[in-house]
């Protein structure tokens, strides 16, 4: 079973309630958490994992080998992401710019490119005080492109047995959430009461539907005024799952690196059962 | 002497675009005989790589320099690659012809 926890807003509690979901099931399951916010990973300062294997996360780029070249600028035209100029018959390459698909590679009819690895990043994996396996990815700081790391980071350890695969987005609505949430079963998209909130919502609930991935909500912070959200969730026939409050113990707790269930352990049985109903709409 | 300069419409009389990536128009101007014409900017429409697209149009055109309000890394790299001179509008500059006007007098700050 394969969930994503995305939001649209960032800071909403996609880790906070990615965590406090890992917990709750760690001692009933095998549970698997992945931090697929690659930017800014931060789910290790709940998980507090042990972490034991690492692997450089790489993008082949081309390397025009000169001797070879023609400057027949084939390679320019096949790339669909300006990775490549031609400059009289001299091949300029922009290594930011490549997504490492391998069209020049193939296309080349002089067969004048190698494919060099970039390393852009680093994968960890390690297993917490509860069993739970934790993986997750770091973007190398500067380089542009998360995706690729998401990508080798959920395809690093295969599943053999039957898992509980919980992938942590990354805040938005982008290539680097898309990817995450590729091949999950469900989505469980945490929100706010804010304008802000609400109109992220609204974002990532489009992707949702466009990957046709099952989603349900839950609100983080609630007060009295999440009717504007409750009300568009009911439009969209969304499912509340859960309601959070706004309390300062829990803010509190979490700036302590706590986790949610160690604030409030009552909530297990709530993480509990929003895993059932998880079970019977994925 | 050719030049090339974007432009937020596809004339010699209107607006400059002092982008250059994502420019909606470049038009390219013969400033020995005044004849010009508009072309699509293949980098507009692009999330990505935007520089290198209109870079390599203006380097297929063969432009002897190209003017714009300001060039990205990418974009630069490619012109001092293939030493196509860059220049910049400055505050007074409206329309196209307008900097044609200054760059004949090389009036235009050159862009490092």
């Amino acid at each position: 079973m394969r969930i994503a926890i995305a939001s649209g807003k960032g800071g909403t509690g996609k880790t906070t309630v990615a965590a406090a979901l890992a917990f709750s099931l760690a001692d009933s399951h095998k549970v698997r958490y992945f931090d697929c916010d690659v930017e800014a990973p931060n789910g290790h300062l709940f998980l507090k994992p042990d972490l034991t294997s690492s692997q450089e996360a790489v993008i082949p780029i081309p390397q025009i080998q000169t001797e070879k070249c023609t400057g027949c600028g084939k390679c320019v035209e096949v790339c669909q992401f300006h990775a490549l100029a031609r400059i009289g018959k001299t091949i300029m390459t922009f290594p930011q710019l490549c997504h490492g698909c391998g069209s020049c590679t193939f296309n080349c009819p002089e067969d004048a490119i190698l494919e060099v690895t970039n390393r852009i990043g680093l994968l960890e994996r390690g297993l917490t005080r509860e069993g739970i396996q934790f993986l997750r990815g770091m973007l190398t700081v500067s380089e542009p492109m998360p995706t690729p790391i998401i990508r080798q980071l959920k395809k690093w350890t295969p599943s053999t047995e039957e898992t509980i695969d919980i992938f942590d987005a990354p805040p938005g609505a982008s290539c680097s959430v898309v990817e995450t949430m590729r091949g999950a079963d469900f989505a469980i998209l945490v929100t706010e009461p804010t304008p802000f909130g609400l109109h992220d919502l609204r974002q990532i609930v489009g992707i949702v539907r466009e990957m046709n991935i099952p989603a349900g909500v839950i609100i983080n912070r609630t007060d009295n005024g999440s009717d504007a959200i409750d009300r568009y969730c009911q439009q969209e026939g969304l499912e509340v799952f859960y309601r959070i409050p706004f309390e300062r113990k829990i803010a509190e707790g979490i700036a302590r690196g706590q986790h949610l269930l160690q604030i409030h352990p009552e909530y297990q049985q709530d993480f509990i059962k929003i895993y059932s109903k998880i079970g019977m709409e994925a | 002497m050719k030049l090339i300069l974007s432009a937020q419409e596809p004339t010699i009389d209107g607006p400059i675009d002092r982008r250059f990536g994502r420019s909606r128009w470049l038009i390219g101007v013969e400033t020995e005989s005044n004849q010009w014409e508009a072309f699509e900017n293949p980098g507009a429409a692009q999330s990505g790589g935007a520089g290198v697209a209109a870079a390599q149009f203006v380097i297929d055109q063969k432009a002897d320099a190209v003017v714009s309000g300001d060039f990205g890394p990418h974009a630069a790299g490619a012109f001092r690659s293939g030493a196509i001179e860059m220049r910049l509008y400055n505050e007074a500059v409206a329309t196209v012809k307008d900097a044609v006007d200054l760059m004949v007098r090389n009036e235009l700050k050159v862009f490092k």
